[in-house]
Order: structure tokens, then sequence, then C-alpha cells
């Protein structure tokens, strides 16, 4: 479809009550700006396809709260959903609004790296700190890193490279790339190359939003490599890997993959996907306090199962209520509250925190795969972990120091 | 070239051109007699694929679910006509390209709200999820040959009801000139009413085979829209004849195109260069064929005999 006509945006307050449970006292601070409360503007993707990663990475964020008592930081707070719907404009001006009109002292969420680098600039150069509970991409990492953002899921090439260098240790010596024809997919690629040591049999970049992949299906059936590497994201995954099991490749040539299978797209894939790997900084049955309270408060309060935007979220909500505590009434103070985030410590779901120069958190990644749990539910259970704090490739080219 | 892959891309190419005209069908009936332009359709084929999936969901059976889901179908398209689409048929193109578009946001959002945004899991039925090993060795889901079976059925079905039925004489007469039928003492209100709700349930049907080869998720409808336009537009506006010639063409040529071009144009450029142009190409290739069809037989390859 050609361009859609652009919605006006809806600075949409109400979507956090009823799901969310933080109690309403906190939430419902009157319009006048009130001294002594923390104010969040939190942007995610709502609408269209895009919308189950963002309803995701919000369930896990408010989850967050309502753990922190609905007080992060033990401080009024006042959160302002805001729907991206993955349109860069849109989400510029729903960004102009959370910092001029509603004054926020944090942006966070953001599922789509387009979405964040066109609300990058403004953002930080506010008087707001930015926290990416998702969108990596390499410019905020390296070059243009700024010291007003901070993010709680990875720099993007991360994980691609994660499984680049899982496909090199399992022996796959032959793979086959699969990506949409877009500049992610080609990222997506590279970062799989820069740690995988094997031949690349193939290339094959397919229409962005395609839903039929017998042609490359076909091509992969002829090339015969050893494994094939995809990524594709949201459901373009679930038709790749329903078509790719239908061919009968499932058991013949390995399908590795990135943000592809996981636990937002397995209910959709079915058995079809089990035994897919991929790699992940997070899964489900992480072995920590932490994750048991968030994957089973998760479950509990919205029944489904968390992915990996939900426990980013999560974090968030952990990273600012333990670095809103740390800088105690000077929080409404931008360089306060960043030295605060900075040092912050809290229980990471991932089970460690640790920041890089440039923002970006350091830590394992383990290989995932879609297994059955014993109550018969679909998630992705980790193995072995292929890259031990794993900083990212691009923190080099930031020149930041703290 | 390897003549394996060859034969199975065709195969693939069939049977994206097959599920592409069930949908185009309906498309081009509705245009051909009424000179309505429905861009609701695409959402018609999403609505096929989202009841089958939950009937399937509640009845278990896969067969009992796809009965039940044309009905649902096509009782959806009869909805549509009556709350927007008659209002629209005696206003320009333009205000009907309008109202549809809105009803593709109306119902995509409409989906979300009932379904929720998670795509919705809808499996190939187990007693044919199977691979069907073909010449040569090579291996091919059994689901898909059965999409190809039943899409030429429905089509030889189609063509025998346009051609040789009462009914079929009243659509073809109304492709050809609707006012002389009005004049006649047609009841050409409900000939529409029972074009779109047919149009409905081809399309429905569409979505309902490709639903356990796709995601089921809301707004599934929009990209096979422009494609079933690109076939229409190629086979010539109003003809079911050229609706599946467009569609087969569409097909094949998408198919060939992903799976050829890139190795073609290794041939004469460098590789780099071919790396980079292949996949775009490939991607635009049907509209270049569209262009070229256009430029050659300006209202398609069989368009139908219209009266203007």
């Amino acid at each position: 479809m050609a361009g859609k006509p652009a919605r006006v945006g809806g600075t949409d307050t109400m979507r956090g009550f009823g799901l969310a449970g933080v109690t309403a006292a906190s939430l419902l601070a009157c319009s006048p700006l009130a001294a002594d409360e923390l104010r969040i503007g939190f942007m995610s993707t709502f609408t269209g396809p895009g919308a189950i990663l963002g309803e995701q990475m919000r369930d896990g964020f408010l989850l967050g709260v309502e753990h922190a008592g609905g007080r992060l930081g033990g401080v009024e707070t006042r959160i302002v959903m805001s729907d991206d719907q993955l349109k860069p404009d849109v989400a510029r001006q729903e960004v102009d609004k959370l910092i001029e009109r509603e004054k926020v002292h944090i942006l966070a969420g953001v599922v789509f790296s387009n979405v964040l680098m066109a609300i990058y600039k403004p953002a930080v150069e506010s008087d707001a700190i930015l926290i990416s509970a998702n969108a990596g991409p390499s410019p905020v990492a390296g070059r243009q890193c700024s010291e007003n953002f901070f993010s709680t899921s990875w720099q993007n090439d991360q994980t691609h490279g994660a499984v680049g260098k899982y496909a090199s240790s399992a022996g796959y010596g032959n793979v086959l790339l699969l990506a949409p024809n877009y500049q992610a997919g080609k990222d997506a690629l590279t970062g799989f190359k820069r740690h995988y040591g094997g031949e690349v049999a193939e290339e094959i970049y397919t229409q962005l939003g395609a839903v039929d992949y017998s042609a490359e299906i076909a091509r992969i059936q002829a090339a015969k490599p050893d494994a094939v590497f995809a990524f594709m994201p949201g459901g373009m995954g679930i038709n790749l890997v329903k078509q790719y099991a239908q061919a009968g490749l499932t058991d013949k040539i390995p399908l590795l993959s990135a943000f592809t299978v996981d636990d937002s797209t397995l209910p959709a894939i079915g058995e079809a996907g089990l035994g897919l790997a991929s790699a992940s900084q997070w899964a489900m049955d992480l072995d920590n306090a932490a994750n048991k309270r968030f994957v089973e408060g998760f479950r509990d309060r919205y029944g489904y199962m968390p992915a990996y935007p939900a426990s980013q979220g999560y974090d968030a909500a952990m990273l600012i209520d333990a670095a809103v505590k740390a800088a105690g009434d000077g929080f409404e103070d931008q360089d306060k509250l960043r030295e605060a985030l900075r040092h912050a410590t809290f229980e990471s779901v991932r089970g460690q925190w640790k920041l890089n120069q440039n923002h970006f958190p350091i830590n394992d990644f383990y290989l995932v795969k879609a297994s059955k749990l014993e109550d018969g539910t679909l998630a992705m259970t980790h193995g072995e972990v292929v890259f031990a704090d794993y900083a990212d490739d691009y923190a080099g080219e930031c020149g930041m120091k703290w | 070239m390897d003549p394996i892959l060859l034969a199975v891309q065709a195969l693939n190419g069939l049977q994206l051109g097959v599920l592409l005209f069930l949908v185009a069908a309906g498309l081009t009936l509705v245009f051909g007699i009424m000179d309505f332009i429905n861009l609701a359709h695409g959402v018609q084929y999403m609505l096929g694929a989202y009841f089958a999936a939950t009937l399937t969901g509640w009845t278990g059976s896969f067969l009992l679910g796809a009965a039940l889901a044309l009905p649902a179908a096509a009782a959806a398209g009869l909805l549509l006509e009556r709350l927007v689409l008659r209002h629209f048929y005696d206003r320009d193109h333009l205000d009907q390209v309008l109202a549809t578009f809105g009803v593709i946001y109306f119902v995509n959002e409409g989906v979300r709200l009932l379904w929720g945004p998670a795509p919705l899991s809808f499996q190939v039925p187990a007693a044919i999820d199977f691979s069907v090993e073909l010449f040569g060795g090579a291996t091919y889901p059994a689901y898909r040959l059965a999409i190809i079976a039943a899409g030429l059925v429905v089509a030889a079905g189609l063509f025998l009801l346009v051609r040789g039925t009462r009914f079929g004489m009243l659509v073809r007469a109304g492709a050809d000139n609707p006012r002389m039928l009005q004049s006649l003492g047609v009841d050409i209100r409900r000939l529409f009413m029972l074009v779109v709700a047919l149009g409905a349930m081809l399309a429905g049907f569409a979505g309902l085979m490709a639903g356990p080869l796709l995601s089921v998720q809301p707004g599934m409808g929009d990209g096979v829209l422009i494609l079933a336009f690109v076939v229409i537009v190629t086979g010539g506006l109003g003809s079911i004849e050229g609706a599946l010639l467009g569609a087969l063409l569409v097909g094949l040529v998408d198919t060939l195109g992903r799976s050829f071009l890139t190795d073609l144009l290794r041939l004469v450029l460098a590789p780099a260069t071919a790396n980079e142009v292949g996949p775009a190409l490939a991607s635009m290739l049907i509209y270049v064929v569209m262009a070229v069809v256009l430029v050659v037989r300006p209202t398609g390859l069989i368009p139908a005999k219209r009266a203007s």
C-alpha cells in the first residue's frame, strides 16, 4: 500500500491503566505538572503488525513498575503512553509533545530502529534521558553515542554476531544467508559474518514483507548448505519457518535465525519451530531470582509468555527504579539522573547488569532453542553461553568517557 | 540452469498464480460489472484466513472449519456491501477508493481488537502435512499441491458458472453493458450483491487455503490486494479469462524472477553488482511486465468487451 495517511497521533494515557493494574493514584496525577513526580514518556508501537513486540515491551515495563510498588525509586510516577505507529514522522511529533508538553524526565521504550533514529536527536538534545528497551542501531552505539542515551537491550548486530559465532563453533562450514532487502537485513548479515568463520554458500535477499518463500526454499534445497541463517522479523519469520518445515527441511538443513523464532512468534509458528536455534541475552528459563519473579509475574498477569522485548522493558523499569532511588531528591536534575543511571545496580533478569562506556549493556549471549515446556507451552529455552561478556562491536567508535 | 529447480519453481509459480486468481476473480468481476473499485477486497482474504483459523480451532477439523468459513466470508462480503459499498456505486472512482480504503483501516484494526495483534496459529491439517517426492529426488509439500488442485477446481467451477449458467450470462452481460441489462428489467442491485458475495467467498477461500502457509495477522490482505490489482490490470479489467492468465503470469514471473534473476544477471554484470541489482529488480519484475503489457495492449491481455 502506498503511504498510508498518518492519523493524528494520540498520546494514549489510557492504555497503561487497565492492563497494567498500576495503582491509579500513582498515575492519575492532575494535569498541571506536579512537583516531585517522576514523569516518563513510554513510546512503543501499538498499531500494525509491530504491535506484538510493542505490547510485549509495554507489558514488561508496566510489570516492572508494579513490582516497584507503582512508584519508581519511591516517588510518584506518571507514565504517558505514546504510540509511534512504526512511523518515524509520527514518532517525532509524539516525542516533541512528550518533551514540551508533558515535560517528561525520561523517554523510554522504542521497538524499531528507524523510529529510534528519527527521535534520537531531539530526545538526547532535550532535558530528558532516552532509554531504549529494544532498538539498538549502530550509530547510537558508535559515532553518535550520547550521554543522554541508555540501552537496556543490545546493539542490533550483537544477536546476529552471536548466532554467527555459534554457527562456527557448531561446525557449520557452509551457511546460506537469508534476509529482507533493506538496511536492517543487510546489517544483520554483516553482523553474522563478522563473527562467523566459515564459507557463505549464498546470500539471498527477499522483498521486505514477503509472504511466500517457496522460491527461496527451492533455492536452499538446490544449494544444499550445511545450515541456513535467517533474519526474518515478525510475520515474515512465521511464514518462512512454517513453509520451511512444510518443505521437510527442518531436520535436513538446520535453520538458525535471529529475531525470527522467539517467544512472540512461537505461538503462531507452532510445533514447526521446535528445536530451532537462535541467540539471546535472555531466556525465560534463565536461573536467577529476578527472572523467576518476572516470568511468573508476567504469565500470571498477562496470560502469555514474555518475549525478549518484555524482559528489556522490565529491565528498563528496574534501571529507572534503581537510579531514581540513588539520585534521591536530585532525580529531576538531568546530570544527577544520568550519573545515577550510569552507576545503578539492580537485579537484571539477564542475570547481570553492567554498562559499557557507550551506555550499552555488556552481558552473556546464550544459545536459545524453541522447546516445549512441561505444561505444553512452547518457549525459547537457553543452552550454552555462546559469547561471554559480549560488548558490542561499535563501542570503540564512541568517544564517551565516564 | 538446474532443470529440477526450474520445475519446482514453476510449480511454486503456479501455486502463487492460483491463489492470486482466486482473489483477482472477485475484484475483476466487481470492477467489470459495477465499474466499482473495491480496495476492501483484500480484507476479505484476511477474514477468510481468520474465520478458518478460528473455526478450525473450535471444531478441531480443517475441513469443517473451511466449510464454515466460506459462508462466513460471503456473509462478511454481504454486510460490507450493505453497509458501505452500495452507497458508492453511483459515485466516482475517487470516492470509492477513499471509502474502501477507509474500510481497510477499519477492518484491520477491528481484527486486531477482536483477535489481538499476535498472529494466529493455523497449521496444515495433519493428514496432508508431508512432502511428496517429485522427479529427480526433489521434494514438494503435499499441501501446496493441494492448493494447486483446489484452486484449479474452483477456477473450473467458476468458468462453468460464468459460461454455462443463467447467473453467469447475466454477469457477462453486466460486464459488457450494465445499462442495457438494467433496461431489460434485470434487478442489477441484486446481481451486484451476489457478485460481491461470490467475490468475497473466493477471496476468503484463497485466504483460508493460504492461511496454514502464512502468518495469519492483521493487514495480511494488503499486499495481496496490490498483487491482485496487478493481475487484473495485466489480464484485462473485467474478464475472468484475463484474471486467470494474468494471475498465472504474475505468479510465474514473480517466482522465477526471485529464483533466477540474480544468477542471470551474474552472466552480464560483476557478481557484486548482480547481488545488489538482482533482488531489487526481482521484486519489481511483475510491475515491469505489467508496464510492458500495458504499452503493447493498453486494455490488458484479454479485456472484457465493454460497451462505453
